[in-house]
């Protein structure tokens, strides 16, 4: 992790860091719980990247407005508080606004408490910088995140149940096994496969992990 | 008498099998991916998560029952909870340590691990949201500890041997990993409709 701490900070590869290069569940393979569970629809998966994304992106702005106040012996227990407060704020805001979506994933939105990505980026960099760039590193998590939901809700879907956002695209008798449960450990696989071969095949970096 | 115990022992396997923790809600991933290499550490992490989840679940159940309920702030039950656990498992280091050292050497490093992980905290929200009560709210976390060890044992006796086998480049490490874990999960699927609750 390169540090941040002069006063010439590229946002733009701050967001990119985090999309690309620290994606959290394709490069980093953490967080994966809700990016199996909730994404056999789109519009689930979606809505669970934003959920992530304002939470990390408020955790990092909190934290880091409050950095020069919290005892380091602390910290920990701090940021779990701040976070949960978030996490409450999300969950309770999303029963409130889309109750349909809310009965299906409610239980994953509160379990966001317990993603090791959003405390890893208040520890990390939050605790350490500016609230601006800790606020664009929080965007950057948070799409790449939302990015990766995106696109594993969209094969599943498509391939499950020949549909879009709950529009149907494709007139066929759809392949049922993709919104199973163990369509998705399939579908994470086999993306995870794909980005390696596309490091492997045009980077030259060798395998991951 | 004898439809109590039918109705936990129906929970206990629903928990463990119909609805797996892992494969079927898919909690405890990143645990369950990161220390399912070995069969060793799989088993010592089975022991030290079942033990603690119903220790959360019992502790949790109490506070929410007799002390958030009555006062009216069931809305916070995620702080509190999330606190519940972290204090437990930082009280039963503390235990281990000085009256079982030899154990401790053995569970201790996983005991730090669970603190902020999925499934421990996913027990007593459950328990909360379907309004158990205390036996069944036990009942209930034993059956997700047992599941939760089941699936990593399964896993990490298959790990083992994928450690020798030729795996295309692309897929070698967790690519694989997911993979397998989708055709276990599989498997489970013909448990659902075993026990209809």
């Amino acid at each position: 992790m390169a540090q941040h701490s002069t006063n010439t900070i590229n946002y733009k590869e701050l967001i990119l860091n985090g999309i690309i290069k620290e994606n959290t569940i394709f490069k980093l393979a953490l967080s994966l719980c809700p990016a199996i569970a909730v994404t056999s629809g789109l519009k689930n998966g979606v809505l669970m990247g934003v959920a992530v994304l304002f939470v990390q992106v408020m955790v990092n702005a909190t934290i880091s407005l409050m950095r020069n106040f919290i005892h380091p012996k602390v910290r920990l227990p701090i940021f779990m508080l701040v976070i949960s407060g978030w996490v409450t704020v999300t969950d309770l805001s999303m029963a409130a606004a889309v109750p349909d979506v809310y009965k299906q994933m409610g239980l994953y939105i509160q379990l966001i408490v317990a993603f090791a990505s959003i405390l890893a980026r208040a520890e990390m960099f939050a605790s350490k910088n500016k609230i601006a760039p800790s606020m664009a590193d929080g965007i950057g998590m948070g799409i790449g995140f939302l990015f990766a939901l995106t696109v594993i809700s969209f094969f599943r879907e498509l391939i499950g149940k020949g549909s879009l956002w709950g529009f149907p695209i494709i007139n066929a008798k759809p392949l049922l096994i993709a919104i199973l449960p163990a369509g998705g450990f399939l579908a994470v696989g086999m993306l995870m496969a794909l980005f390696n071969w596309i490091d492997i095949r045009f980077f030259k970096k060798g395998a991951h992990h | 008498m004898s439809s109590e115990f039918t109705k936990l022992f129906e929970l206990i396997v629903s928990a463990s099998l119909i609805n797996n923790f892992v494969f079927t809600r898919f909690l405890g991933l990143c645990i369950f991916f990161g220390v399912s290499k070995k069969m060793e550490t799989a088993a010592g992490m089975s022991i030290t998560f079942t033990a603690v989840m119903m220790i959360s679940a019992a502790f949790s159940w109490v506070i929410f029952n007799y002390v958030m309920v009555p006062l009216d702030i069931t809305f916070l039950k995620i702080i509190v909870f999330i606190g519940v656990v972290a204090g437990i498992v930082q009280a039963s280091d503390t235990i281990m340590r000085k009256v079982a050292p030899g154990l401790y050497y053995k569970l201790g490093i996983y005991l730090a691990l669970i603190s902020t992980n999925c499934i421990i905290l996913a027990v007593p929200l459950v328990n909360a949201g379907e309004h158990y009560n205390f036996i069944e709210s036990l009942a209930f976390g034993f059956g997700s500890g047992i599941g939760f060890a089941l699936a990593l044992v399964i896993m990490a006796s298959i790990r083992e041997k994928i450690e020798l086998a030729d795996v295309p480049a692309p897929f070698r490490g967790l690519p694989m990993a997911f993979v397998i874990t989708g055709l276990i999960a599989l498997a489970f699927t013909g448990f659902s409709g075993l026990i209809t609750l």
